[in-house]
């Protein structure tokens, strides 16, 4: 104990509070990768909240809820890859669209679902290894998805660095004209990243009504997607780094409710905005001296491709 | 085309518009909430209201809302587009709303505010009504002290507003009363609607060992993270929040405005409308104790109907004397009651509540 606070007990919260961001925030790299900018990774969250609740109640099957949810989040996000790539709309303000059209669209479909519970995820039993002092709460104790989440992120950068596809992926978001000239099809790759970032938005967004607050109601996901939006750029686009942004900003979080139900002395309202400084500390850091961190972005960052040009 | 000429265009319909719905002499009841509808909580109650007017008064009125507006000067836009699309009363649900209604109210002078929980009436035309809460939270708190078997009791506060404040104090009050050993941990959520952050404040105070949750947010989350926790217990906020009987949620608070929307829209149809401050509690109905389970033992139940009665009947206030602020100084001595000015304002705890409110 310090401060009246359980290590532990905090870090396996953050770990569960980070989740939903972590998801999207690693779908949106992805999809940045390739060179396109989504600004409606909040819509497709609250899509696959609302799309996941309604599949697991419908069902009764928690599985499949996360299911619904992945594929919620990349239908919606199919529209902006169909605007954006075929009609080639501004991203920018088709992604704000997306996230205004998916907060009432997911409103519209939950409405009846007020109120009900979904079927309850559990931990994933692992036996002995959850008696385990310390390590036992804070690493055996979680739901399938808060591992499957880090898989993700591992799996994430390791496709990015080390395989063909993710070179592609990214030769595609560097400059779309040399990679259209190399023969690769530039608008279907950005179409498949697309969706790959709005079901794992799906994903953290189910994450959200059916394990964190096991309900529907309207806005649940109340900008958790603008979080994971800025966790990108924390990260300079890199999938390890999604990680410890993730848990930077969901640990803060959590530490700072938690250091007020300990009773602790600190002004909360530092707390609440440091992530946030944090953030501009490390734009700034990144856009200064030698480093130029800034370079890692994907240098064709929104802007749209079309074979003519 | 002139775009100052198009605007102008715009907003000249718009009035023709007004005037043609005063001609048909249909009056329009604005309501402007903080949160969705389907919070299940603050909005959802606030909208029950809005649609009891309608059912009230069928086709002499026509009722218009918009959900999810921000406090501050988004507020302000959104009341000067209801002021111009001919809403005759516009219902302002929120405390955020308290100086953009008032900057509002004085460029429309024809028509009516009513800003709920504020205290500011700058103009002729901006009403303030409010609901006596901390009445409701006297007998949750009395079951909550009643209740607790660790002797810790969270609360878990939106912003340090003085209803806010009320609420924790009257809980504290009448937990320690019945049970002298009870501490109480406040935590700020710094939001009236964000589920997610509702349940990560839950769980932090079960993680400190609380097992008896107040809040005094707009969402069912707290109820829904107590939920997962055997043992631990909590109260619908607002809204009955029924779905959670008949534990975690052993009682609530229900906010019922419908009585007062249908008199404030009735005195608009018949022009007898005029600038109050109404702050109604248990006695006429505006706030209401929510359904106590079989979650509480049959005699803490009794305690609490008890109470909530002789609240009703005007024979007990929950903030009586003898009482001390947090510092140890006297605030009301034996038998005193506090006044309306005192409560409307209050920005300190009483005496037994550790930590500091947020300035």
């Amino acid at each position: 104990m310090f401060g009246g606070i359980d290590p532990g007990l905090l870090i396996a919260s953050l770990m569960v509070a980070s989740v939903p961001i972590l998801l999207a925030a690693i779908g949106e790299l992805v999809v940045e990768k390739a060179g396109v900018l989504n600004l409606g990774v909040e819509g497709m969250m609250i899509m696959g909240a609302v799309c996941g609740f309604v599949t697991a109640v419908q069902t009764g099957n928690a599985y499949a809820g996360f299911v619904g949810g992945a594929a919620g989040g990349a239908a919606l996000s199919l529209i902006f890859a169909c605007l954006t790539q075929y009609l080639l709309t501004n991203q920018v303000a088709t992604g704000l669209a997306l996230t205004l059209f998916g907060l009432g669209l997911s409103s519209l479909i939950g409405q009846g679902y007020v109120g009900i519970k979904p079927p309850l995820t559990g931990a994933v039993p692992f036996g002995p290894l959850a008696d385990i002092p310390f390590l036992g709460r804070v690493l055996f104790g979680h739901d399938w998805v808060v591992y499957a989440s880090v898989g993700i992120i591992a799996a994430v950068a390791y496709a990015i660095r080390a395989t063909r596809a993710g070179l592609i992926l990214r030769a595609v978001g560097e400059s779309a004209e040399a990679a259209h000239a190399l023969g690769y099809k530039v608008r279907r790759i950005r179409v498949l990243a697309i969706l790959f970032g709005g079901a794992l938005a799906g994903l953290g967004g189910a994450y959200v009504s059916l394990i964190r607050v096991p309900q529907w109601t309207d806005g649940i996901t109340a900008g958790a997607g603008w979080i994971a939006l800025a966790i990108v750029v924390f990260a300079s686009w890199k999938p390890w780094r999604v990680l410890l942004g993730a848990y930077l900003f969901g640990g803060i979080t959590v530490l700072q409710l938690n250091l007020q139900a300990a009773g602790s002395g600190i002004p909360v309202e530092y707390l609440s905005m440091a992530p946030y400084l944090i953030t501009i500390l490390v734009l700034v850091i990144m856009s200064s001296g030698r480093g130029k961190a800034s370079l890692t972005a994907p240098a064709s960052l929104g802007q749209n491709f079309h074979a003519s040009r | 085309m002139n775009r100052r000429y198009v605007l102008a265009t715009a907003m000249g319909l718009t009035l023709a518009m007004g005037g043609v719905a005063a001609a048909q002499d249909k009056t329009k009841a604005c309501f402007v909430y903080v949160g969705p509808i389907g919070d299940g909580g603050w909005t959802f109650q606030h909208h029950q209201g809005a649609l009891a007017v309608q059912a009230e008064y069928g086709d002499k009125v026509e009722i218009a809302f918009q959900e999810n507006v921000p406090e501050g000067a988004d507020a302000e836009r959104v009341l000067t587009q209801m002021a111009l699309s001919g809403c005759n009363i516009i219902f302002t649900t929120s405390f955020g709303y308290m100086d953009a209604t008032n900057a509002v109210a004085a460029k429309f002078p024809d028509v009516k505010f009513e800003h709920a929980t504020g205290f500011k009436r700058d103009h002729a035309n901006v009403s303030t009504y409010n609901a006596r809460f901390y009445e409701g939270r006297a007998v949750t708190g009395t079951i909550a002290g009643r209740m607790t078997k660790s002797g810790k009791i969270g609360y878990i506060g939106s912003f340090p507003i003085p209803e806010v404040i009320q609420g924790i104090n009257a809980s504290f009050i009448h937990a320690k009363k019945v049970n002298p050993a009870v501490t109480m941990s406040v935590v700020w959520a710094y939001t009236w609607f964000d589920p997610a952050k509702e349940a990560d404040a839950a769980k932090a105070l079960i993680e400190q060992g609380v097992d008896v949750i107040l809040s005094h947010t707009d969402s069912t989350a707290p109820l829904a993270e107590a939920a997962k926790t055997p043992g631990v217990i909590g109260f619908g906020q607002a809204s009955d929040m029924a779905e959670y009987k008949p534990s975690p949620r052993v009682s609530a608070i229900i906010d019922n405005w419908a009585p007062y929307y249908v008199k404030r829209v009735g005195a608009v149809i018949d022009g007898s409308w005029a600038q109050q401050d109404s702050w109604e509690g248990i006695a006429s109905g505006e706030v209401e104790i929510g359904e106590i389970t079989d979650a509480v033992p049959a005699e803490v139940k009794a305690e609490a109907e008890a109470l909530a009665a002789s609240i009703a009947a005007g024979t007990y206030h929950p903030f009586t004397g003898p009482l001390k602020k947090q510092d140890g100084s006297d605030w009301l001595a034996e038998g005193v009651v506090a006044n309306d000015g005192e409560l409307a304002g209050m920005a300190f705890y009483v005496e037994g509540i550790t930590g500091d409110i947020p300035k």
